[in-house]
């Protein structure tokens, strides 16, 4: 072997033997510090979680008591969303995957204006539905107004995994249906939509996830208030926000901060579990039945 | 396939009804978006119609009250976090991807995979919680007081790397295996074929997911607001506690009112302007629609 040939295949190998030191540094860096945040998290938050801890009511400002009216409050936040978010959501993937051509004016504009709308920073949603929903429409801080806030966020999502998972059903079944004589609205119905299930359910999840990492848009339309919620016009606080209240304007409460950080991160991997699972078993159940 | 009324004639009273209600509520849909934005320039349009342009940033201070707007220093702060955190989480998110596609087994690259989807699920707050009570001590120790433009971008750049290094992954992963073998058969050292064939292979796809990455950072209200120190300056070294726009608009927007709320809800344009540019170049740089 020459002697620059040599050297090129030695440079080579200094090379490769920095960028494997520099990729494996990198990604124990990188695991080090994500098992740094959630070990410390069950460290300091599993000793407090009990059952009471989950039903009582608050106490000196946060401090003491559990979260109990908080997680109804989420709960109640999430409802709001979903109900407002599913019925708009689900409608609008239908029209575009099954009535409007791909490249018609009306679909077109819907889809840009949905993209749009899923960038837009949740302070923005906050800014908007303080004045929209809580001054213009008179709701107040409110269950209400945070919910419809939240089910704004979570449209794109919804619209575009429901029109994907209805694009993703093979055209056969609409010509059987056509050929059976069925109307459109049954198609849907009967054949189109549980094919779908699936990947509508998966979408869902995906956006009450989401929904319920939320802060921010939360702050100035849900409000603070840690009572139990009477009804859904009462001021009500997120498990998120009650974990930022905690930690930034509660002297003190960091223990209960770890607590519900647990609580709404298990929350999370409940919903996305759920969701993957459910998406596993109808795909399961529509091999079966084909 | 679509049903549009050329391919197949439908009979059915009931469909076309079912169309109708099915426009109404797309168009619903859609006007959100309008409604937004008409929202934002209501109710900021009192200082936009009286303030020129440019003394948002001129204006030596922020104090609305008395009529002084000065965005500059928050909007420093806003683009100094996220350039740091992109800078950081680029870096460290695409070595993790190449960790995960070139060096790792595949069981440990699996694994990691999961551990990053899990990240990419925990929310903001949380985030901001673990920054203040364990990141936010460290770095006091070492130069108080702590809550810092550092802090900012160590808890931007946790947040945003798990979308940059999924992104990035699945970009590897599409590069076509021909490429690969062409580049072994060829006799290229792995840094070799990784540099000169796999990266500028998937260029356009961690391009895509580093703006995606950008807009997160620049609309991250949580993290942001909990670790920073939200004290308004132009941010002159790591160390200094600063105010970003979102954090801005979250702290005063309880108490303000008036052309104090109107300057907010003005700040809130300029932020979904920036995040908008973001979102627009993504989009014409990966082709793809996901809001994942």
């Amino acid at each position: 072997m020459s002697e620059a040939a040599s050297l090129a295949v030695s440079r080579d190998r200094t090379l490769d033997r920095l960028m494997g030191l520099a990729v494996y540094a990198s990604a124990l860096l990188v695991a080090g510090t994500f098992l740094w945040l959630l070990g410390d998290l069950l460290w300091h938050g599993a000793g407090r979680l009990s059952w009471s801890f989950l039903v009582s009511v608050p106490t000196n400002a946060g401090r003491a008591g559990g979260i109990g009216p908080i997680l109804v409050s989420t709960l109640l936040i999430l409802g709001v969303a979903v109900a407002a978010a599913v019925p708009l959501g689900l409608a609008t993937a239908v029209l575009l995957a099954e009535f409007l051509e791909r490249r018609s004016l009306f679909g077109r504009f819907v889809g840009l204006s949905l993209d749009v709308l899923a960038g837009v920073p949740s302070i923005v949603f906050g800014l908007f539905g303080n004045a929209f929903f809580c001054i213009f429409l008179g709701l107040g801080f409110s269950i209400l107004s945070g919910g419809l806030t939240l089910a704004c966020m979570a449209l794109p999502i919804l619209i575009r995994t429901a029109e994907a998972s209805l694009r993703a059903v093979p055209d056969d079944w609409r010509l059987g249906c056509a050929a059976l004589g069925l109307s459109r609205a049954a198609a849907l119905r009967h054949v189109l939509l549980p094919a779908a299930s699936s990947g509508l359910m998966a979408g869902l999840m995906l956006g009450i996830g989401r929904a319920m990492a939320e802060t921010a848009a939360l702050i100035f339309t849900s409000g603070y208030v840690d009572r139990m919620p009477s009804s859904l016009l009462d001021s009500g606080r997120a498990l998120s926000l009650h974990i930022y209240d905690l930690s930034m304007n509660v002297a003190g409460g960091d223990a209960n901060a770890y607590a519900s950080a647990l609580v709404l991160i298990g929350l999370l991997i409940l919903i996305n579990g759920t969701s993957l699972w459910l998406a596993e078993r109808w795909l399961n159940q529509r091999i079966l039945t084909l | 396939m679509t049903w549009s009324r050329r391919s197949i004639s439908s009979p059915s009273h009931a469909d076309a009804r079912l169309a109708g209600v099915l426009s109404a509520a797309a168009g619903l849909a859609a006007a959100i978006l309008v409604l937004i934005v008409l929202f934002l320039l209501r109710e900021s349009w009192p200082v936009l119609e009286k303030v020129e342009w440019l003394r948002y940033l001129t204006d030596a201070a922020w104090h609305p009250s008395e009529g002084l707007f000065g965005l500059a220093p928050m909007l420093g702060a806003t683009l100094a976090s996220s350039a740091g955190a992109l800078l950081l989480a680029g870096s460290l998110g695409v070595a993790s991807a190449l960790f995960c596609r070139f060096y790792a087994p595949s069981s440990i690259a699996r694994q990691y995979r999961r551990l990053l989807a899990l990240l990419a699920g925990i929310p903001s707050v949380v985030f901001g919680f673990w920054g203040l009570t364990e990141l936010v001590p460290l770095i006091a120790r070492w130069q108080p007081p702590g809550t810092s433009l550092l802090a900012a971008i160590l808890i931007l750049t946790l947040m945003i790397l798990p979308t940059v290094a999924l992104t990035a992954d699945a970009a590897l992963a599409a590069v076509p295996e021909g490429y690969l073998q062409g580049a072994a058969a060829l006799g290229l050292s792995r840094s070799g074929t990784i540099l000169g064939v796999a990266l500028p292979a998937a260029k356009g796809g961690i391009v895509s997911g580093l703006l995606l990455a950008a807009g997160r950072a620049l609309g991250e209200i949580m993290a942001v607001l909990m670790v920073a120190g939200n004290v308004v300056q132009t941010p002159h070294g790591l160390f200094d506690p600063v105010r970003t726009l979102t954090a801005n608009i979250a702290l005063e927007m309880a108490y303000a009112t008036g052309e104090h709320r109107a300057a907010l809800f003005v700040s809130g344009l300029v932020l979904t302007g920036l995040v908008m540019l973001l979102a627009g170049l993504a989009l014409r740089q990966g082709g793809t629609r996901s809001h994942v």
